[in-house]
């Protein structure tokens, strides 16, 4: 089960290999408090990324040294199951992983009000149960929307995607085959009601006036994601409502 | 980083001083502190530098092993960053297994290695698919006094740049090694360089104290042609988009200074 390397990953008219023309997110489906356990959880589709995410919390901190007086302990583990990617990828926890959830709660922080629960620890579970590029993107995306799905209070959602640089083209959106085979990848979240950046991370090569235009690429791309995100939260809200009111 | 009584203070003075342009150690706001560099500090590395910026200090050692190449790149050598934050280095650091901070950074020095292919793996090899060289890159910190990112890629980067190869001789698939050594194959030559956000003002190389209180961090990685090649966002805050690409011109502009102290002539 080996994908074979296309010849090309972007014709000559700007097409790309699933059709996508070069500013162009996949298809995104969003869903919210999909499990019955969690106190927050979503589920997102993103191209075929297939990601879960839970929320538990605010609750007491464990081990407890690591309880901070004034602020909670948001805590964050992004993990990819065995069977989300070609080869089985052993489930103890790699190097990039460790890196990605230190990353990712770092960019999730900026967006939660800490100082709301002291002492407490927020934990976010993020599985990833297919992964074809852009995990970290989506990841995000999705944990943002389990945090507002478990009522905790935040400055706004967080939005990511990635853009990039494949075969001398400026694209959006890169998947697993376009990251391999492009010169670069920048994944970026954005907090929206703040309008500031959260993570930013990049490998490749890239001018200055590349790196602007791809910053300013993904940005776009986050402001589609966010859109979805919204409406996501409002449907499965406005449901609620409606079931109380009857 | 945990908040105290004494970072919240402190965070409120170099705040203050920050907004007027000035930092604790007189230094402006895009100024390096010191940047000392030996190399060839230990003698049984393939190659090794030390890199002392202001008190802070990292050693980085290279050795070079025969092992297999990864599956999907069977034709190339093979390059491994690790980094040990000792607990010499600092109170905050403890014995164990690497945590995420020292992960991360050997995933910045790598990733600007890699990414800017400075090291011609291509040239590692020795038979496709069974034998290549694998290069170890070991960063070892030795005092923390803030910004390990730009002194770690720096001294690794002086460490690839001293390292050097036995000559060899393949025989029936065989290694047959010959007298003498060359240099690694580098071509390429990248270099951090690390904001910290304070107040919203970005500045060049904190040290531990400004480190303590800042709000994010940003490294961007250029190579020799001023391209961009790596960048990582670290702390719980966050950036404009004027910020990030501010940072990006400076960056280049800091990098080409740097680059002239391990890269002579």
């Amino acid at each position: 089960m080996s994908q074979k390397k296309p010849e090309k990953l972007i014709d000559e008219n700007d097409v790309r290999l699933d059709g996508r023309g070069l500013n162009e997110l996949r298809p995104i489906k969003i869903d919210v408090g999909v499990l019955g356990n969690a106190d927050g959880s979503a589920y997102i589709e993103h191209g075929k990324n297939k990601i879960l995410a839970a929320v538990y919390g605010p609750k007491e901190a464990h081990p407890k040294h690591l309880a901070i007086p004034d602020r909670a302990l948001l805590r964050c583990r992004y993990h990819m199951a065995p069977f989300s990617v070609e080869e089985r990828k052993s489930p103890a926890p790699s190097r990039r992983e460790i890196e990605l959830s230190k990353v990712i709660t770092e960019s999730l922080e900026s967006a939660v009000f800490v100082d709301y629960y002291p002492r407490t620890s927020i934990d976010t579970f993020i599985e990833v149960l297919q992964a074809d590029g852009g995990t970290r993107c989506a990841a995000i995306t999705v944990a943002s929307l389990a945090l507002a799905d478990a009522g905790i209070p935040m400055r706004g959602l967080v939005a990511a995607c990635a853009a990039g640089k494949v075969e001398g083209r400026l694209v959006l959106d890169l998947t697993d085959l376009e990251d391999k085979g492009g010169e670069a990848d920048l994944p970026l979240a954005w907090v929206p009601n703040l309008n500031t950046i959260a993570l930013l991370q990049m490998d490749g090569s890239l001018t200055i006036d590349e790196f602007e235009k791809v910053v300013n690429m993904a940005l776009e791309g986050c402001k589609q994601i966010h859109a979805l995100q919204k409406e996501t939260l409002k449907a499965k809200y406005v449901t609620v409502k409606e079931e109380a009111e009857e | 980083m945990k908040s105290s009584i004494m970072v919240r203070v402190k965070q409120k003075q170099i705040a203050q001083l920050v907004s007027i342009g000035k930092r604790l150690d007189g230094r402006g706001l895009s100024d390096y502190r010191e940047v000392q560099l030996e190399v060839g500090v230990v003698g049984r590395a393939e190659g090794s530098a030390r890199v002392r910026l202001g008190k802070t200090e990292v050693m980085v050692g290279t050795k070079i092993e025969l092992g297999e190449p990864f599956l999907d790149v069977p034709d190339q050598g093979v390059l491994t960053v690790n980094a040990e934050l000792v607990p010499l280095a600092s109170p905050t650091f403890e014995p164990g297994p690497p945590d995420e901070n020292s992960i991360e950074l050997a995933r910045i020095v790598d990733r600007g290695i890699r990414e800017s292919k400075a090291i011609a793996l291509e040239e590692l090899c020795v038979e496709p698919g069974k034998k290549v060289f694998v290069i170890f890159v070991d960063v070892y910190v030795l005092n923390h006094d803030g910004n390990l990112i730009d002194a770690s890629a720096l001294a690794a980067l002086a460490a690839l740049l001293n390292t050097k190869m036995f000559n060899y001789e393949v025989k029936e698939g065989q290694i047959e090694v010959k007298p003498g050594y060359t240099p690694l194959p580098i071509k390429n030559y990248p270099i951090a360089v690390t904001f910290a956000k304070i107040d919203d003002k970005l500045i060049a190389d904190p040290w531990l104290e400004e480190e303590q209180v800042m709000d994010a961090r940003i490294t961007i990685t250029t190579d020799k042609d001023g391209e961009i090649c790596a960048v990582q966002k670290g702390g719980y805050g966050s950036f404009t988009t004027q910020q990030i690409t501010e940072a990006a011109k400076i960056a280049k502009e800091k990098g080409e200074e740097l680059r002239k102290l391990v890269v002579k002539g």
